[in-house]
């Protein structure tokens, strides 16, 4: 006689109380595949945990984007962020549908550069750029974008000594009514800094203004704070064409579109509650085609999205490696991922849906990670259904600052695998070994 | 460890306990082995019992009703 499916024993405390208006479903359908990939085949060829991204997915965001902005405004440039995720197979796919290069280090520099993309198609952002990154930047007329006078006064002396004309931008920082304000970036717009910043590109024989940007946060659940960026942006390049008959080419309106996941603390999910790229893209569009500019002195409008285009794109599967009681009876489950590789789970409450049918009951648990850190918290409370060891889940929405903020620590990082159009499976990063960690170490003589 | 006497107890999962007004569900073994204790057998029937009938191996069945039978107790349901 066949066996029935086993379920772990479970009671709970019926309370009596007013009914939730919400109801009692969770959403835990499992998703047993990614396109049409099986969870179990992909991590049984390339191990537990496992990052998988999804090549038609970050085609279909980029497509998408592009569409809904082209239709608004006619000249639109996406430059892929790179510290978003900067695996190189994930900057080439963005880059071959048309995306530039947007780097924040000349480590990022370099790698865009080994990526293909043309030196005249990076805009090199930050605050951080070595004299030896500006003037690699200035010989292949990048487009720099100066943080601060610091910045500023090295770029003018280094433009003599190596007598060239680089292409710049300022950043521009400034008050969209969101908080908390970012004012550490940029010159300030309220203040008149950003003012005096341009006047000083436009008067030395050394730089070429070519574009104005401003970055006004990251997440950002707010339209209109668009609105206002690029009015104010729109102010300046205005101002620069009244004042110095100068027509800058392109206003960079940089990131900070949301993904969907769900901000810790939220009420609603976050599919529930951020705006569409329509509403920003109305927004920013809305402003700069009623601004006054002639239609054939319209800047370029460069944006620099990178969360909303690649976090649903992946995922990351794990598995469970043990579950247990904790003692004030709550159900906890420890997982073979944690903050290392799910660095996004200090911002998220991500979805998890496990990978396999379970039973229909379910129960809240605490999902904890692996590392022997009671920090190590992957959801501070999540109902799923009875899971046990070896039971497999799958983590949504993970594809923007986990691969590129995860952490070396305690335990080694997974594979990354790419899904391509035609649902083949590449590694574009192998698992880390102790032989790759050690590399870079040595032990001095006396201690051999 | 046995259940205690004035506790109710349907087949389909539900318990009560008039000493203290408590109501508790459980799932459907749950309701299985709370019944199966109900009949005063040693636990190692119970285990057979459950794993004849459940497709799941002994160790864990038997990690899972301690941990179940810790519940039991906590909620002053088994003596």
């Amino acid at each position: 006689m066949e066996k029935k499916r086993y379920e772990r024993p479970y009671i709970i405390k019926m309370n009596t109380g007013l009914m939730n208006k919400f109801g009692t479903r969770s959403d835990n359908e499992p998703v047993t595949h990614i396109e049409s990939v099986p969870v179990k085949s992909l991590i049984s060829d390339y191990g537990s945990p496992l990052f998988v991204i999804s090549e038609k997915q970050i085609r279909r965001n980029y497509q998408n984007a592009t569409r809904i902005f082209k239709m608004r405004y006619p000249k639109i440039q996406f430059a892929w962020s790179y510290k978003t995720n900067y695996m190189n197979a994930v900057c080439r796919i963005f880059h071959q549908e048309g995306s530039w290069g947007e780097v924040v280090s000349g480590f990022e520099y370099d790698k865009a550069l080994g990526n293909g993309v043309p030196g005249n198609k990076i805009i090199f952002n930050g605050p951080n750029k070595s004299d030896e990154d500006l003037i690699k930047a200035s010989k292949n007329d990048s487009l720099i974008h100066i943080d601060h006078y610091d910045e500023l006064y090295s770029l003018i002396r280094l433009s003599e000594e190596i007598n060239l004309k680089p292409r710049v931008a300022i950043r521009v920082n400034m008050d969209t009514g969101i908080y908390p304000k970012w004012d550490r970036f940029g010159f300030n717009f309220e203040n008149g800094q950003a003012w005096n910043a341009l006047t000083r590109i436009i008067n030395s024989d050394n730089l070429e203004l070519v574009g104005i940007h401003c970055h006004i946060g990251t997440f950002m659940l707010s339209a209109d704070a668009y609105a206002i960026a690029a009015r104010n942006l729109c102010e300046l390049a205005w101002s620069v064409k009244e004042r110095f008959g100068k027509m800058v080419q392109y206003i960079d309106l940089g990131g900070g579109f949301p993904s969907s996941n769900t901000l810790k603390g939220a009420y609603l999910p976050g599919s529930d509650t951020i705006p569409s790229i329509d509403q920003f893209a109305d927004s920013i569009t809305d402003v700069i085609l009623g601004y006054g500019f002639k239609q054939d002195e319209l800047p370029l409008l460069i944006l620099e999205t990178g969360r909303a285009l690649i976090d649903d794109a992946a995922f990351l599967l794990g598995t469970v490696l043990a579950t247990k009681r904790l003692s004030d009876g709550r159900r906890a489950t420890i997982m073979d991922f944690g903050l290392n590789s799910l660095f996004t789970s200090l911002w998220y409450d991500h979805k998890i849906s496990p990978a396999q049918k379970l039973g229909n009951q379910t129960e809240e648990m605490v999902m904890f990670g692996p590392l022997c850190m009671n920090i190590d918290v992957v959801r501070e409370s999540i109902t799923m259904p009875m899971l046990q060891k070896g039971d497999q889940v799958v983590v949504h929405k993970v594809g923007a600052y986990n691969m590129t903020q995860w952490m070396q620590f305690i335990t080694l990082r997974p594979n990354i695998v790419l899904i391509d159009n035609d649902n083949k499976t590449h590694i574009i990063r192998k698992a880390e070994n102790l032989l790759y960690i050690q590399e870079l170490e040595e032990v001095p003589e006396h201690l051999k | 460890m046995r259940v205690r006497k004035n506790i109710a107890t349907s087949d389909e999962g539900f318990l009560f306990n008039p000493t203290t007004g408590d109501s508790f569900s459980t799932n459907s073994i749950g309701a299985e082995i709370i019944l199966l204790m109900k009949k005063d057998i040693p636990m190692s029937e119970v285990v057979e019992t459950i794993c004849g009938k459940y497709d799941v191996d002994e160790a864990l069945f038997e990690r899972d009703l301690e941990e179940f039978s810790m519940q039991l107790k906590g909620y002053s349901i088994l003596e």
